[in-house]
């Protein structure tokens, strides 16, 4: 247990090096890896999640625990031997067709990978098809849209729009963000939720896959 | 004396514009566009065309630097000379492109309609201390595809001010560009008088994009006036250094400068931003900050180093209210910006990150532009010396009220700002209903749409552009424009 703690602690103080030590403890004192990666590393990044949001640690405090919870990670992978290492679930994630605007979805992507979702991330003017096609191929159980434009907007219900006739709507839920985008605007398009920022953007993900 | 603010010593701003140019020759510049890409091929760049890269030279970078007007003019919808960007002078023009407005009735946000843009444009006509009008927000009651080229249709419509812009398509710049063809006669009087500035904004880091960069090259090609607005995002997507931050922006804008002066060499440009720290607790790019603020001062005197007339978006608010903070902001960064001679500064009316416009807001900004240009007169001695008769005079009448003196000099002495500002005696103020700043900007607003006169563009010339812009509504499948008289 003692190991595990210190993980989480040495992540929490974005340390790469000492999880990376204490990662190999572990695995040597034969602690499974789904403990290590739940009770380790998922731990810390919890803390550091609420940490953030109480304005306790900035955004590079994040961002480097994130780092060195990939470092953990990364020793974890050839353990878990088919599927790799399990996610909490898989987001697609792009910026709506016509808009250039990705820093905050970049954010958001880099917050989600973070929270330990699988995160595969489309990049700017993604088409509505192709947000579709690829969360059909990969099995995605989640579709994250930006837009900044208020031009673009229309773009998020188009693909609503789409997952109703594919009949997917339900089994591919969706989330919308940036600056324009509103809580009642997501109602509005019948997207399943909306985020503001990337932390609120990771309890609601969270929200949609039944982790909380 | 003019009064003047430096952050830079000359031999910082060398220092990193060698900087910016040494990125620009050695990591190059990414622009999603094979056309330009062909271009600077043909002047010597290497390009690296499958990954929309190219490397420029110094000689690329020298002659566009050449090329480059050092001052140029604007003129309103009727043809008279409005704005002379050069040296020292500045003018204010509203924050642009906002994506809400604050409602006065709710206090709330809501994306605005037609009319509230006419009321907009009504008010800017009307004050006195912003001097070109810009596209400030979008109405949501037009689609989507005609957004950028309505707002601008209504702006020629209802003011005489020319326009600081942008498209968001690369579609849209062809009818905004008609409009001010048939407002001029034609192209070549469109190019001796502009009538509006296009904003144009590369990615940060150090990229084009396809629509943004082809923006410049439309503009330069009917010789349209282009500002700049590079971004970088201190500690995010640049470093987190003012001076790193400079250097940054210096060559996203000198990249820019190229692809202008390459299309048309002698194109109007502003030398502009709208950088911004990143707030890493908040995730969010504060304009209000002292930082962001003194970026914007510092590449303003990078332009005038290289000879160019600036722009900057300063002198706005975070703030999602018209309270204190939405005047400290816009306060500080209208006398910063001034002081340090930004010729076109933009953001009079903004509050929330560039995303909210208020027209009680802008009218206070109004004042707030008023004194901030009073300041710039300096303090200059008007029959001072000798001061000896003054004095005499005080003495013996002991008061100068009534003074020659005083009668000739009161107004320019003196700035006196309109209602908005409250200059009574705490008794007077209660006598009159103890009025708050949001009320009595709320009443000018009010005050001034109530006495709007219209346009003096000519009849026939308004019809023209209504049958344009109802073309192009069809073009997209819109029956009707929505009402506006
Ligand atoms: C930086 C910026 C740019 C950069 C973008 C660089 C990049 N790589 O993204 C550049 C310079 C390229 C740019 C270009 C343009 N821009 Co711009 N831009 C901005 C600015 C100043 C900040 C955006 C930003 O990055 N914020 C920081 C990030 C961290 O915040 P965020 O994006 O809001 O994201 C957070 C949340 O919204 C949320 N979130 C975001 N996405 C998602 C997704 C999901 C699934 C979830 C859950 C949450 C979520 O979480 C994020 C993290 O906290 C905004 C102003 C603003 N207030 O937003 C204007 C703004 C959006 N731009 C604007 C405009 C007009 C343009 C241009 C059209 C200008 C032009 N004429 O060239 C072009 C667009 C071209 C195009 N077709 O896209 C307008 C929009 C106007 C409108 N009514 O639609 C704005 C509002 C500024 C203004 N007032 O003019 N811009």
């Amino acid at each position: 247990m003692d190991i595990l703690n210190k993980i989480s602690e040495h992540l929490q103080l974005g340390d790469d090096e000492k999880v990376r030590i204490f990662t190999k403890e572990a695995i040597k004192a034969k602690i499974s890896p789904k403990e290590i990666l739940n009770n380790g590393l998922i731990f810390g990044m919890d803390i550091i999640g609420k940490k953030y949001k109480a304005h306790e640690i900035f955004l590079p405090d994040v961002l480097l625990a994130a780092k060195a919870m990939y470092a953990g990670m990364d020793l974890l992978r050839p353990m878990f031997i088919k599927g790799g290492i399990p996610t909490i679930g898989k987001v697609v994630i792009g910026t709506v067709q016509g808009d250039l605007h990705d820093i905050g979805k970049n954010l958001v992507g880099i917050m989600l990978k973070g929270a330990g979702f699988e995160v595969i991330d489309l990049g700017n003017d993604v088409s509505p098809s192709e947000f579709i096609e690829i969360a059909k191929k990969e099995d995605a159980s989640v579709i994250g849209m930006s837009a900044l434009l208020t031009t673009t907007m229309p773009f998020m219900k188009i693909v609503i729009d789409l997952l109703k006739e594919e009949r997917l709507i339900g089994k591919i839920k969706t989330i919308i963000g940036g600056a324009p985008v509103t809580e009642e605007f997501a109602r509005e398009i019948g997207a399943d939720a909306f985020g503001y920022d990337s932390i609120n953007a990771i309890e609601k993900v969270k929200g949609l896959t039944g982790m909380t | 004396m003019r009064p003047v603010l430096r952050f830079l010593s000359d031999e910082l701003i060398e220092k990193i514009v060698g900087e910016a140019r040494e990125i620009l020759c050695k990591l190059g510049v990414e622009i999603h566009n094979k056309d330009i890409l062909f271009m600077l091929g043909e002047h010597g760049a290497k390009v690296e065309m499958d990954r929309y890269h190219v490397f420029l030279t110094d000689e690329i970078i020298e002659s566009a630097l050449k090329a480059v007007p050092k001052s140029f003019k604007l003129y309103d919808v009727l043809g008279n000379e409005t704005h002379h960007f050069s040296d020292y002078n500045v003018y204010f023009t509203p924050g642009s492109a906002a994506l809400n407005i604050l409602d006065y009735e709710t206090n709330e946000i809501r994306k605005p309609k037609t009319t509230d843009y006419v009321r907009y444009v009504k008010v800017v006509s009307q004050l006195d201390n912003i001097a070109s009008q810009s596209t400030a927000f979008i109405p949501a009651d037009v689609c989507e595809k005609i957004s950028d080229s309505y707002r601008l249709y209504l702006s020629f419509l209802y003011c005489e001010k020319p326009v600081v812009t942008g498209t968001f398509t690369m579609e849209a710049f062809n009818i905004m560009k008609e409009f001010q063809v048939i407002i001029r006669g034609s192209k070549e009087e469109l190019k001796s008088k502009p009538l509006t500035i296009f904003s144009c904004c590369p990615t940060s880091p150090i990229k084009w994009s396809n629509v943004t960069s082809q923006n410049v090259v439309d503009c330069a090609n009917f010789s349209i006036p282009v500002e700049f607005v590079s971004m970088p995002l201190s500690g995010f997507m640049a470093p987190v250094t003012l001076v790193g931050t400079l250097i940054q922006h210096t060559a996203e804008t000198l990249s820019g400068v190229v692809i202008s002066q390459f299309t048309n060499p002698g194109t109007p440009i502003l030398y502009g931003g709208s950088p911004a720290i990143f707030d890493v607790r908040y995730e969010t790019t504060p304009m209000g900050a002292v930082e962001t603020m003194m970026i914007d001062c510092a590449y303003n005197e990078i332009g005038k180093y290289l000879g160019m007339p600036t722009q900057g978006y300063i002198s706005l608010s975070d703030s999602k209210q018209l309270d204190a903070q939405a005047g400290l902001e816009s306060g500080v960064g209208a006398t910063l910006a001034a002081l340090c001679g930004i010729n076109n500064i933009s953001g009079p009316g903004m509050l929330d990150f560039e995303s909210c416009q208020s027209l009680e807001k802008l009218v206070l900004d109004n004042e707030i532009c008023g004194m901030t240009i009073h300041l710039l007169k300096g303090i200059e001695p008007k029959e001072d010396f000798p001061s000896l008769p003054r004095f005499q005079e005080l003495l013996k009448e002991q008061h100068l009220l009534i003074s020659e003196h005083t009668r000739r000099y009161l107004n320019e002495e003196f700035y006196f700002p309109g209602v908005v500002i409250d200059r009574a005696s705490r008794t007077r103020w209660q006598e009159e209903g103890s009025i708050t700043l949001l009320e009595r900007a709320h009443g000018e607003v009010e005050r001034i749409i109530k006495n709007y006169v219209s346009s003096r563009l000519q009849d026939d010339t308004k019809k023209e552009l209504t049958k344009l812009m109802t073309e192009e509504a069809h073009l997209y499948g819109m029956r009707n424009l929505p009402e506006h008289e």
